[in-house]
């Protein structure tokens, strides 16, 4: 099993994402480490992008904030590099195919590897463009990591089956961003998941409360947030370091309580 | 031509969200299904000839050819069609395959609204919801089409993300898409986006260069010497070239914005300035930093105001099949005018890219040769903007 793994063996896992270089990077250094203090078991790490389709309204703007205040693709990896070693936690990139492309694929996930990320999430990379990175990673050792999303019906046995990493569930239609209700049939998707590999599966898209994140862990390994805590990062900014901190704690032991 | 599915070379493809991949696979299927059905095609040229006024016409210019002293001057009129645009063409095969597939409601980007007016003409005929997304930006210097697209009974969604145009419109076309996918059909308007999008367009745009063939096989017995249309995404310029690609002594020349210059960053030229990358679900060549971060493109042409092209022309370009040139805002605001005045015809703004370049190239030849334009669409939504850019203010 990859370094990933690790991640699911702490009880039902808590997968914050930020993203990098809002609203600078020191800030995005210190929320790392406050997240995984408080019990973060892995950590999504977006590398902002111009046009990012799979956005709500949120995470966009916290894409434009990054990049204005000049995050870059050379500055996240500086920067990751630099605090590796203080944070025992897997870390993966979430970003568009075109920011991994762009630089150079082999450049870029070489890079990965050489600074000690463990995983790539690709949203506009579906399963029949896999091959656009998968080879370059499997060299590089870096999981690519698949989305399974409301819609995808006949092709969730596929897509479990040459998964690696965690498989990530998309809860809802649409794009990211809170959600009140997730209505969509996840524990039979999931079924289908075990049936087809033994890879951790966590759900994401649409949870924001701890009982959201409760309810999500009962049916999978773990749960995903990401517009939640962008909204905490938006509020207080330089300051949001130990909010988020808190955040993370709370839901942690939300999904944790599901163990018990 | 491709070795994968939906490849163009090594562009084209499919990088969009899993959300989306079931709708694009269902899209593609029916599209299998009906393209060769007789009943479907006989039903699309029905709706072609009597709603859209096909086949268009093909111009002699004659004083323009005489003015510009060489090749004799066609001009494809594309801008007589119902709605006034090529975009017409295409969204009556989408909107009639969509209601094959049992979907009830239409969405769409648009850049200068000529897809958007089209898409809500077509949502109209066919009893189909429609909603519309254009740039913020757009609405604005497009304020006519704006409420077009209402009065035909669509919804037109302002988009603010971004630089607020075309690409932002595609984008949250897009996402609004994922969220809405049983119902509705994503209409696109240009050979751009994921595989089916790029070959369906093409082909139901693909009737442009059939006529122009017959065409130009009755009044000249030959073929034209050069088939000029500007390009954005692509759709015309596609439509126009695609029964000449076999035809290698045709030379194939698509027209893009150059804004206010290609050695400026305020310019839209995708094969001039721009390179390989992946976005909107599709790889071709796009404008963009070193961090693949897409570039805030611009042009004085809202339908051309786009950072990328579609794949079947970049490899069209790859394979030099046909020739791309950068025509600045100038140069089309010079053509536009100066096809009002020769010929009597305002062409789109968009299409006077293609009119300028032709312009230029027509001495190259002689009297033996034709050279044949697509006229997009017609330019009467532009005129407030041209009188701006001449420093006159009126009120449209």
């Amino acid at each position: 099993m990859s370094n990933i793994g690790k991640a699911f063996e702490n009880g039902k896992a808590f997968i914050p994402f930020i993203t990098c270089g809002d609203p600078d990077m020191e800030t995005t250094e210190k929320i790392i480490l406050e997240a995984t203090a408080n019990g973060a078991d892995l950590i999504e790490l977006g590398i902002p992008f111009s046009d990012p389709t799979a956005e709500g309204p949120v995470i966009q703007a916290a894409n434009d904030r990054a990049l204005k205040n000049g995050a870059s693709t050379d500055r996240i990896f500086d920067m990751v590099h630099s605090i590796r070693d203080e944070v025992d936690v897997p870390l993966v990139f979430m970003t568009y195919a075109n920011v991994v492309y762009s630089y150079g694929s082999e450049r870029f996930i070489s890079s990965c590897s050489r600074i000690g990320i463990d995983g790539l999430i690709l949203p506009d990379l579906p399963f029949e463009e896999k091959d656009e990175f998968a080879p370059l990673c499997r060299q590089y050792g870096i999981d690519l990591i698949s989305l399974i999303a409301p819609t995808s019906k006949d092709r969730v046995a596929m897509i479990a089956k040459n998964a690696e990493g965690f498989l990530y569930i998309v809860s809802s239609l649409g794009v990211t961003g809170t959600r009140s209700v997730i209505d969509t049939d996840l524990s039979s998707i999931i079924k289908t998941v075990r049936e087809n590999t033994d890879i951790p599966c966590a759900i994401g898209f649409g949870i924001s409360k701890p009982e959201q994140a409760s309810q999500m862990a009962a049916i999978a390994d773990g749960a995903i947030v990401g517009s939640a805590i962008i909204k905490i990062m938006e509020k207080y900014k330089k300051e949001s370091p130990k909010h988020v901190g808190e955040y993370v704690r709370s839901m942690k032991n939300a999904v944790m309580s599901v163990d018990k | 031509m491709s070795e994968k599915k939906g490849r163009f070379g090594e562009h084209g493809g499919q990088y969009i969200p899993e959300t989306l991949m079931n709708a694009v696979i269902e899209l593609e299927e029916a599209y299998n299904r009906f393209k060769d059905d007789p009943e479907f095609n006989s039903e699309l040229t029905k709706l072609f000839n009597d709603y859209a006024g096909r086949p268009s016409r093909l111009y002699y210019a004659e004083k323009m050819t005489k003015d510009l002293g060489g090749a004799k001057i066609y001009l494809k009129r594309e801008d007589l069609n119902h709605t006034g645009s090529h975009k017409i063409n295409n969204v009556l095969g989408q909107a009639l395959l969509a209601k094959k597939m049992g979907k009830k409601r239409l969405i769409a980007e648009t850049g200068a609204g000529q897809h958007g007016v089209a898409t809500a003409t077509a949502a109209a005929l066919m009893g189909m919801e429609c909603v519309v997304f254009m740039g913020e930006e757009d609405t604005k210097r497009q304020a006519l089409n704006v409420y077009r697209m209402r009065l035909l009974g669509s919804q037109v969604i302002p988009v603010k993300t971004g630089t607020a145009t075309l690409k932002d419109a595609v984008s949250e076309a897009m996402r609004e898409w994922t969220r809405r996918i049983d119902d509705t059909h994503y209409c696109l308007g240009s050979v751009m986006g994921p595989h089916p999008f790029p070959t369906i367009v093409r082909d139901f745009q693909s009737v442009i260069s059939k006529e122009i063939k017959a065409q130009m096989l009755e009044a000249e017995g030959r073929l034209p010497d050069a088939v000029i249309a500007c390009v954005g995404g692509g759709s015309n310029a596609m439509g126009s070239f695609y029964n000449f690609i076999e035809d290698s002594k045709v030379r194939l020349i698509g027209c893009e914005a150059a804004g206010r210059g290609i050695d400026t960053f305020e310019t839209a030229a995708t094969i001039a300035t721009g390179r390989s990358g992946i976005f909107h679900g599709m790889k071709s060549y796009f404008c963009q930093d070193k961090y693949g971060q897409i570039a805030p493109v611009y042009s004085i042409s809202a339908g051309l105001d786009y950072p990328g092209i579609g794949p079947e022309h970049a490899w069209l370009h790859d394979t030099k099949r046909a020739e791309y040139i950068p025509v600045t805002d100038e140069e089309a605001v010079c053509a536009f005018e100066y096809l009002s005045k020769t010929e009597g015809i305002i062409p789109a703004i968009e299409s006077a890219h293609a009119v300028s370049a032709a312009m230029k190239i027509a001495k190259e030849y002689t009297p033996e040769n034709s050279i044949v334009i697509t006229i997009s669409g017609r330019g009467d939504k532009d005129c407030a903007a041209i009188a701006r850019y001449r420093g006159e203010d009126i009120h449209e």
